[in-house]
């Protein structure tokens, strides 16, 4: 039976199993969104930016572990893409994004709305299409899934001309995909793990050190066997949060930039350092020379231009996080027990002095709400098993560093490219793949303004997404770094915001306020038993810093304190 | 100076592969200091050849950047093995009077080729590796270059022996 490329299209959404699409139609469109209403098995999320679809998607996929999708028109549709793109890249998110393009004769004329997108996202996806032939359509959109999620995650976008759209054929649809020049490799190496695992065994002060390649692999609770079986204590980056429960007592807490004193001075004194699906980013490692100077490495990740690209790695290990995980747990078991306590105790004791020198802290004010005390109130009254998205910046700091994430996939945050306007749309995309579930998104007052206009789009499909803005009136991480580097000069970091209240008012939602700590607890309680969309306008200390802080370029044993 | 490699690269034969290449190393700040690209006798299949400097970690990261685009099917580093390498260069040199014969007692030593005379030039050919058409060029140069164009360097591994 002859199919149009729009139907082609669906039904390959359909055999990827795709139940939730987000997007904005346009004139190249048309036909796909006109099939969309002959396709009730999938749900379209109406947004109100072409970039919120993106960061939707992005959150969808975080939260479910699918391939989230979002469908575009050509030019603006598509520029508008490239932000939440790029975002997914960065953070090796698997999505797929469907951009309308001219019809193919018009190609190359500087038609209305053409843009070549394809040439635009080359340098922030993993792959990108440009289907000029409908006999091509159905196998390109398998690969482009089947790219997305395996290997290293990444953004694949298709851009589908119109003429291709509208072009009808007797369609095949490929069994199964197989690409010859792609062919992640899984399976470690098992030498090289017993080499890593040796190394281990043999350390003194061994540190473990996570990214998100846990998440994404699913490690989660090999990573918490390994370290509980060896008594390795354990920190992560942004992305890698949750990959170790907060409440384990070998939990050391985020390192980088705004770790803990802990983790940072574990790394910075570590005799083996083995990295596991991160990638040695330069919020992580501060100044590069000095960055784990006693530390043989041991690095493992599914993509070998993550190894050695930033540090020279002693073992390297190119394979899944669980896979090389499970095998180094394997070998574990076969060998003889050890009672590692009693051999880890001294570093253990180190370690926790250094935790009990410096947790994380902050100063409690009678009068004053302070943005830590909100984030720590929503970790308790959610029990720590909320989904928590956020925005970039001191938001994003604080949720890291405030709400102990227990489980995998519950931290939602642009943590590569750290794009403001990310975390509201996102939690849009968590609450639909999980839509009874508790969704917050942690704000600012000046990067909630960078996709607000979503508010809209929650209402309108019902998704009860709570917003908390931590308001402190400034762009508070440009305003800290103003305040520590350029003697207090503020220069466009003051900024203005609506009436956050009534905006959720206006929009149809919930808008709450609270003005003082004994506010906060009542707001958060009535923000979480109220089924719907809620922003939370918590009026914060305008000149609070996230600390500690290494200062850019500086070594993480160079901590700002207070 | 950092040292010079020769990297092959076969690509799928698709619109688009070669500027995913250059786009690789413009966007990571590598360098290319010459690029050929062609069809191999597998016409789904073309063989991109590149010249760049850089140290070693640097060498290492261009290669696993190159293998991870999905149109990469094969990397070496032809640096690492025997092999040959060739470049060409066609030169138009002003060839007067006295000059006349000179040019082409130069090409002649070189074994280029002359392939368009006019009553005041030559235009040879020259083949050879990178050192030999640099210095054909550097004698040349005294004698008056009119126009010159090069291909970039082409590299083969060269066939095991037994």
């Amino acid at each position: 039976m002859k199919m149009t490329g729009a139907q082609i299209l669906l039904k390959c959404l359909e055999r990827e199993e795709v139940k939730h699409i987000f997007g904005y139609p346009g004139g190249v469109v048309l036909d796909i969104y006109d099939e969309l209403t002959r396709t009730p098995q999938i749900k379209h999320f109406l947004v109100r930016h072409e970039q919120a679809a993106v960061h939707a998607a992005d959150g969808y996929s975080r939260a479910s572990r699918k391939v989230g999708v979002a469908l575009v028109t050509s030019g603006p549709g598509a520029t508008n893409t490239v932000t939440g793109i790029a975002s997914a890249y960065l953070d090796s998110i698997p999505i797929v994004v469907i951009t309308g393009q001219v019809p193919t004769a018009l190609i190359g004329n500087d038609a209305f709305q053409e843009v070549d997108i394809v040439g635009i996202t080359r340098p922030c996806t993993k792959h990108n299409y440009l289907v000029k032939d409908i006999k091509q359509l159905a196998t390109t959109i398998h690969e482009a899934f089947h790219i997305a999620r395996s290997g290293r995650p990444g953004p694949v976008l298709i851009d589908l001309p119109k003429d291709v759209v509208q072009a009808s054929i007797v369609p095949k649809f490929p069994d199964g995909i197989k690409i010859k020049s792609y062919n992640p490799t899984y399976h470690a190496n098992p030498r090289q793990v017993k080499r890593a695992l040796d190394m281990i065994r043999v350390a003194k002060k061994p540190v473990l050190y996570t990214g998100g390649g846990i998440i994404l692999s699913d490690a989660a609770e090999e990573l918490t066997k390994f370290a509980d079986t060896l008594q390795i204590p354990v920190t992560s980056t942004l992305m890698g949060l949750g990959g170790f429960p907060g409440n384990n007592p070998l939990w050391m807490g985020m390192l980088g930039m705004h770790g803990t004193y802990c983790a940072n001075m574990a790394v910075s004194q570590a005799d083996v350092l083995i990295a596991v699906g991160a990638r040695f980013d330069d919020r992580v490692t501060g100044k590069l020379s000095e960055f784990a100077p006693h530390a043989k490495i041991i690095h493992v990740d599914i993509d070998p231009s993550s190894i050695s690209k930033n540090v020279h790695v002693d073992v390297p290990i190119v394979g899944d996080c669980l896979d090389t995980l499970k095998q180094l747990n394997d070998l574990l078991h076969e060998m003889p027990a050890k009672d590692w306590a009693a051999a880890r105790r001294p570093w253990l004791e180190t370690v926790a002095a250094w935790e009990k020198d410096h947790p994380l802290t902050y100063t409690w004010s009678d009068t004053v709400i302070k943005p830590q005390y909100v984030v720590e109130k929503l970790w308790e009254l959610t029990k720590g098993d909320a989904f928590i998205t956020t925005e970039v910046g001191q938001n994003q700091m604080w949720a890291a560093q405030f709400y102990r994430f227990n489980k995998p996939r519950r931290l939602m945050t642009s943590g590569g490219l750290g794009v403001m306007g990310y975390g509201f749309p996102a939690a849009m995309g968590v609450q639909v793949a999980m839509p009874s579930a508790t969704v917050i998104d942690i704000a600012g007052d000046g990067s909630i303004q960078m996709n607000i206009q979503e508010m809209i789009t929650v209402v309108e499909y019902n998704l009860p997404v709570k917003i908390a803005i931590l308001n402190n009136t400034f762009l508070g991480m440009v305003r800290q770094w103003q305040q520590l580097f350029y003697e207090r000069r503020y220069s466009a970091t003051p900024m203005g915001a609506p009436d956050f209240v009534k905006l959720a008012e206006a929009y149809g939602a919930v808008g709450l306020r609270a003005t003082k700590p004994e506010e906060v607890e009542p707001v958060i309680k009535e923000a979480l038993n109220t089924p719907k969309p809620v922003i939370m306008d918590f009026r914060v200390e305008p000149e609070e810093c996230v600390m500690p802080m290494v200062p850019a370029g500086k070594a993480m044993h160079e901590m700002l304190l207070a | 100076m950092e040292p010079r490699h020769i990297i092959s690269v076969w690509v799928d034969n698709t619109p688009g592969v070669l500027s995913r290449v250059t786009g690789l190393f413009s966007g990571r700040g590598f360098n290319i200091e010459s690029l050929c690209v062609a069809e191999t006798m597998d016409p789904e299949v073309s063989r991109i050849t590149i010249v760049t400097t850089g140290d070693e970690q640097i060498i290492e990261q261009i290669i696993k950047q190159l293998r991870k685009l999905i149109n990469t099917i094969k990397v070496q580093d032809l640096t690492e093995v025997s092999h040959v390498e060739r470049e060409m260069a066609l030169v138009t040199v002003k060839a007067e009077d006295r000059s006349r014969a000179e040019v082409l007692r130069i090409a002649d030593i070189f074994r280029c080729r002359v392939v368009d005379v006019s009553p005041s030039t030559y235009t040879l050919e020259v083949t050879g590796n990178y050192e030999k058409i640099g210095a054909v060029l550097n004698l040349l140069k005294n004698l008056g270059i009119e126009e010159i164009v090069r291909t970039g360097t082409l590299a083969i591994q060269r066939s095991k022996k037994e």
